[in-house]
């Protein structure tokens, strides 16, 4: 109980900075050139001048800036996002088909960076200082500084180009028309690529931290005295470093999130697949700016969200935190 | 001096700090070895690397050059790196100073702006201002600083709270110095180091959002940038894949020199936090 109360605290600090966020988008989009009627308009083929002053009043545009504001604001705290000219439909609609895709796509990126940043962490802070330290503190480097979208079309050269183990892109393979079981191996099938390019930075970025809190951990008296009192080195390592040692990792995982959404644009176009960056992309290239807000706002909510939960789990890991207050 | 001996002493720092000197060499001797328009035709397309002794790193799909695309692009990562990187610092500094000095409601607000950046998916914003503003040289470098600040602006702000109930801030106050002056003259110089350190990350994360909007076809197409060279390359990625693997490890070796600069640099400021 006490734990949700402190995360709704948190979750309360982050409305002011989502109302400020929606503020600026809204007034950056007065600089676009062109509102909704002139695209309708466009698509039209032209209109007269009373027809066009018709329309905006039926569209609200004729209001002053502030009142559109209100508006706005107003039709997103009921999850209206506007309608998409280009695909004919609710911007909420578009949204809500793309979202899986995505999710399933970071998910896997988000375990598999973590797994095996935090596996490589640990290693590399057990030979602090020796070759195998070295090597991996390199490859974090490496994988830091490259291109993902690179590592992606490398990655398609190699995999599915000369060696033909994996498709080259998309979703599921949609002519063989599988069902249940398969339907799933077949997504997994196409997703790993994209998957392990989507991960390989933010693996670097978890092993720099996980190595780095490793040997801090590692440095502090309970450890000596969890070594003293004659505990293998596998329980000292797992029950007493690493549980201590993920705390920092959790944080920077939750902050990560937003950065990964980004990061999946251009993955998504790298792979062909249907997903909520990929939409965002065609919503640039389009010019359905009416859209691509509906992203934002959505993919904003989805961080919000996100670190709703790391600040609950980092509670349940850690009890001090709720301690703190009262100290 | 100390701190370029300790520079030195640290190998990776110096295999960094030659790579990125390379770099700038061969962004200054661009316009000399390759005087004509990189964008311009220059032979037959999709010759192979090592085939053709006037173009050893071959041509793409159009016939350009690639080595004069790679040249010339070395002038664009690290120009927009660079003032991107520079828009940014400033305006972390600004807001970071302000917030960590002041306190109270003008840190409170500051801060739920930066919460706000923080919040939203960077390379979405950059997406939004680039469809909004256009997507030329100039908006594209204005809008990569206007995203990459946040970062900045909260180890500002940090140490911009340690450092303002010091006593020299404190008999700074009692002589009757204006706010202004002790933020910019007194707490910034000490405040700065971090930061200048931290401005590496943000150059290198301002170079690779700068080529994977390249890469998208989202930024600048009469400049001769690497991620615009990818981006084209994938239309004969089956057989020519050269033409995409080339810029990228231009692209890597300059985002990994400036990585292992500003390592280098952190371990050499603070000796005592040297990893064992």
């Amino acid at each position: 109980m006490r734990v949700l109360l402190l995360a709704l605290r948190r979750l309360a600090t982050s409305l002011p900075s989502l109302l400020l966020i929606l503020c600026g988008l809204f007034l950056l989009l007065q600089f676009a050139p062109g509102d909704t009627v002139d695209a309708l308009v466009a698509e039209m083929g032209g209109a007269d001048a009373a027809v066009i002053g018709q329309l905006r009043q039926f569209y609200g545009l004729d209001a002053s800036t502030t009142v559109q504001l209100g508006r706005y604001l107003w039709r997103l705290v009921h999850l209206d996002l506007g309608y998409s000219a280009i695909y004919g439909k609710p911007v909420a609609a578009v949204i809500l088909e793309r979202l899986p895709v995505t999710l399933v796509l970071m998910g896997c990126a988000q375990v598999l960076a973590a797994v095996c940043g935090v596996a490589l962490g640990v290693a590399a802070a057990r030979r602090a200082g020796r070759w195998p330290d070295t090597l991996v503190s390199m490859l974090g480097l490496v994988f830091y500084a490259t291109p993902s979208f690179w590592f992606g079309l490398m990655g398609i050269v190699v995999f599915a180009i000369h060696l033909g183990w994996l498709p080259p892109g998309g979703y599921l393979d949609v002519a063989a028309g599988y069902k249940g079981l398969e339907r799933i191996a077949d997504i997994a099938w196409h997703l790993v690529l994209p998957a392990v390019t989507l991960a390989l930075i933010y693996l670097a970025i978890y092993l720099r931290i996980m190595r780095a809190s490793m040997l801090e951990v590692l440095s502090l008296d309970f450890v000596r005295s969890a070594r003293a009192k004659g505990l293998a080195e596998y329980a000292v390592l797992v029950r007493h470093v690493l549980r201590n040692a993920l705390l920092p990792l959790l944080t920077l995982a939750g902050l990560q999130f937003g950065t990964m959404l980004g990061g999946s644009v251009v993955i998504e176009s790298v792979f062909a697949l249907p997903g909520l960056g990929r939409l965002a992309y065609d919503s640039v290239v389009q010019r359905d700016l009416n859209t691509l807000l509906g992203i934002v706002f959505i993919s904003a909510l989805l961080v919000i969200a996100i670190n709703f939960m790391v600040d609950m789990l980092y509670a349940l890991l850690d009890p001090r935190i709720l301690h703190e207050r009262k100290a | 001096m100390k701190l370029l001996q300790r520079y030195l002493r640290n190998p990776a720092a110096c295999f960094g700090l030659l790579v990125l000197l390379a770099v700038i060499a061969m962004a200054a001797s661009a316009p000399l070895l390759f005087p004509a328009d990189p964008l311009s035709l220059a032979g037959r397309p999709l010759q192979w690397p090592l085939k053709d002794p006037r173009f050893w790193l071959g041509t793409d799909q159009t016939g350009r050059d690639i080595a004069a695309q790679i040249f010339h692009g070395a002038r664009v990562s690290l120009l927009i790196g660079f003032v991107a990187t520079l828009i940014a610092v400033c305006i972390g500094i600004l807001i970071g100073a302000f917030a960590g000095y002041y306190g109270g409601w003008a840190d409170n607000l500051l801060m739920r702006l930066t919460e706000g950046f923080q919040t939203l998916p960077s390379f979405l914003l950059l997406l939004v201002l680039v469809s909004v503003f256009g997507s030329g040289i100039a908006t594209v470098t204005l809008a990569i600083g206007a995203v990459s600040w946040p970062a900045t602006a909260r180890l500002t702000r940090a140490e911009f709270l340690t450092l303002r109930n010091r006593d020299f801030v404190h008999s700074c106050r009692s002589l009757g110095m204006r706010d202004l002056q002790i933020i910019f003259r007194e707490i910034l110089p000490n405040a700065l180091p971090p930061v200048v350190v931290y401005a590496s990350v943000v150059m290198a994360l301002a170079i690779l959002l700068e080529s994977a909007l390249a890469f998208l076809n989202l930024s600048d197409p009469n400049v001769a940038s690497w991620g615009n060279l990818i981006g084209g390359g994938r239309g004969v990625l089956r057989s020519q894949w050269y033409v995409s693997a080339i810029p990228g490890i231009a692209i890597l070796l300059t985002v990994l020199a400036v990585s292992l600069v500003g390592q280098g640099l952190n371990d050499a400021l603070n000796p005592r936090l040297k990893r064992p």
